[in-house]
């Protein structure tokens, strides 16, 4: 009686066992039918769209939805000047970061100090930053126009790459950081021996040493800056007609694919229209899934030799 | 001879003034905005402010109480979805890897991570408010989703750093692999998937996209979480771009409050993972 009772016991933990794995697995299995679920459902209500407006919507310069003209071209200018513009910015201060928590001072309470403050930046929600640019930083900007005589419009991709910049610093520095720590020793310490200055090492043994890792945290930085939809959308002034000159539509007020679809999603009232704007939210999907496995293999690639 | 090796020994000196004045100032845009907000907002914060619903608009006073509760609720939903599937799913990914089922869902992660977080809005918009309305569930869907790769990457990272001597002493003794998991490598991690835990609320706390076309908003305190309910990133985002001055005002203060919670989260997970000396 006792024995069979023990046997019982165990009989049902080994159920438990088998039942505790399955769950395991399922769990798994869910974030793989998450991320099918999320490209299917985009595909499947974007195929109007996709049908009648064919692969020419990508270029398309006019976004007319009373008219029912749709083309993309303005989103993904807008997009892309933004974001690059706010790369471009942010590379000398996130390379900056990583240089100097990794090399000049990599321990220490001031290098934890700036390391959390940096980290922080990451931390402070999007919505906020767009606010405080709002009522702080779009007047200056306004000043700034009047004085090369444009049109002061404070909003507009110049003001939203700003603060896009410094939004996405953190993602570079942190990667950067950490990779300029893993340099061998041995081989900072050689160009040492050969008589080399600090300068000397950094550029000629540590850059090229991390380049291809840095190129990974920048891509990391883009991927971040191209979906980033609260900030922009708030600063951005909100605008599908493309300006005629290039000053205009850079200091200007425009619209990416985030804050198009921000702001009218919920307006959308036919198919057409809403399914154009789900479009842009599939090729936004696209880009940033492809920008960030490029990134991330590279990093696997990287700390893996 | 000489001569070069003070240009060198120069350059050198300048390149490092010049990286630390670069690394430094970066520091200057996040102290100059925390210190406005705060300054903006610590004044409207007061009782009557985290009680009240905000006046209708024209009107002063009022408070953002809907908010509040909103946000706590919402959170604590997605936390209620996102926290057993995402530490069981790390659990998998750490206990398993070299599968495929692993490395496809690993890979999934990565692509959740990076999935923007206005997509995710409209993706939910149409797995749950389009069949059932707008609510606070689906909201909360939309945020656990996006609280889900941090749970798991930082459950994955903090099992694999735990020595296997610990599962084999337990499995030696007889000990059945759930009750292995459960008992003796959870516990062991607990530290390390706990912060992961705080750094996704933080997270999403702020995440106001997803809740545009899901959650809604609303100017009434709600609890009903089948309904629209209002949420401290949205109430900020419209009432920033109202025209009306007192709405800004609520606006500062709502700011303020979701500051604090974040940092609050942020230092508290800062505080773990040093204790407990993790890596994330």
């Amino acid at each position: 009686m006792m024995k069979n009772k023990r046997l019982d016991l165990s009989y049902s933990q080994m159920k438990w066992e088998t039942v505790f794995k399955r769950i395991l697995t399922v769990m798994s299995a869910i974030i793989l039918l998450l991320v099918a679920g999320v490209f299917v459902t985009l595909i499947v209500e974007s195929w109007p769209s996709i049908k009648s407006l064919g692969i020419g919507y990508l270029w398309g310069k006019v976004w007319d939805p009373v008219n029912n003209v749709y083309g993309a071209y303005p989103f993904l200018l807008g997009t892309l000047l933004t974001s690059f513009t706010a790369l471009i910015i942010s590379i000398p201060f996130s390379y900056a970061i990583a240089i100097y928590l990794g090399e000049y001072n990599p321990k220490g309470w001031l290098s934890n100090l700036l390391k959390n403050t940096i980290e922080l930046i990451a931390a402070v929600p999007s919505i906020i930053y767009g606010f405080w640019a709002l009522f702080v930083l779009v007047p200056q900007v306004r000043k700034l126009e009047t004085a090369i005589h444009i049109a002061p419009y404070g909003v507009g991709v110049f003001t939203a790459s700003i603060v896009l910049a410094v939004m996405i610093i953190p993602y570079a520095a942190a990667l950067g950081t950490s990779l300029i720590r893993m340099v061998p020793s041995p081989l900072k310490e050689g160009a040492y021996a050969l008589g080399a200055t600090r300068f000397e090492v950094i550029r000629s043994v540590i850059l090229p040493y991390t380049r291809s890792g840095l190129f990974a945290g920048i891509l990391l930085s883009l991927g971040r800056a191209l979906g980033e939809t609260m900030a922009v959308t708030v600063l951005i002034g909100n605008t599908s007609a493309i300006a005629s000159s290039f000053k205009e539509i850079f200091f200007g007020p425009g619209n990416t694919m985030a804050s198009v679809i921000a702001n009218e999603f919920a307006e959308a009232d036919h198919t057409l229209y809403l399914s154009a704007l789900i479009e842009l939210g599939l090729v936004l999907f696209f880009v940033t899934v492809i920008i960030n496995l490029i990134g991330k293999r590279i990093i696997t690639k990287y700390t893996n030799h | 001879m000489d001569a070069r090796i003070g240009i060198r020994n120069t350059k050198s000196i300048l390149f490092k003034s010049l990286i630390i004045f670069l690394a430094f100032v970066v520091t200057l845009p996040l102290i100059i905005i925390l210190l406005y907000i705060i300054k903006q907002g610590v004044m409207q914060v007061n009782w009557h402010f985290l009680t009240h619903v905000p006046a209708p608009e024209g009107e002063t006073g009022g408070g953002i109480a809907n908010a509040l509760v909103g946000s706590l609720l919402i959170i604590a939903m997605s936390s209620v979805v996102a926290i057993p599937v995402g530490i069981l799913a790390g659990i998998y990914l750490s206990e398993n890897p070299g599968t495929k089922l692993a490395y496809y869902s690993g890979l999934c992660v990565d692509i959740l991570q990076g999935v923007p977080s206005i997509v995710m809005g409209i993706v939910v918009y149409f797995w749950i408010v389009k069949p059932f309305g707008f609510s606070a569930i689906s909201g909360s869907i939309a945020l656990a989703i996006m609280m889900l790769p941090i749970v798991i990457r930082s459950t994955e990272q903090t099992l694999l750093l735990l020595p296997p001597s610990l599962k084999e002493a337990a499995l030696s003794l007889g000990v059945p692999y759930h009750r292995v998991i459960l008992k003796v490598i959870v516990p062991c991690g607990f530290a390390g998937i706990l912060s992961g835990i705080i750094l996704s609320i933080a997270r999403i706390i702020g995440e106001t996209a997803p809740l545009l076309f899901t959650a809604l908003g609303s100017n009434y305190l709600s609890t009903n979480v089948t309904g629209a309910m209002e949420s401290l990133p949205h109430l900020i985002f419209t009432y920033a771009t109202s025209p009306y001055d007192d709405q800004h005002d609520l606006a500062w203060g709502a700011s303020f409050i979701l500051l604090m919670f974040v940092l609050i989260l942020n230092i508290v997970t800062k505080l773990i993972t040093r204790k407990w000396k993790i890596q994330l």
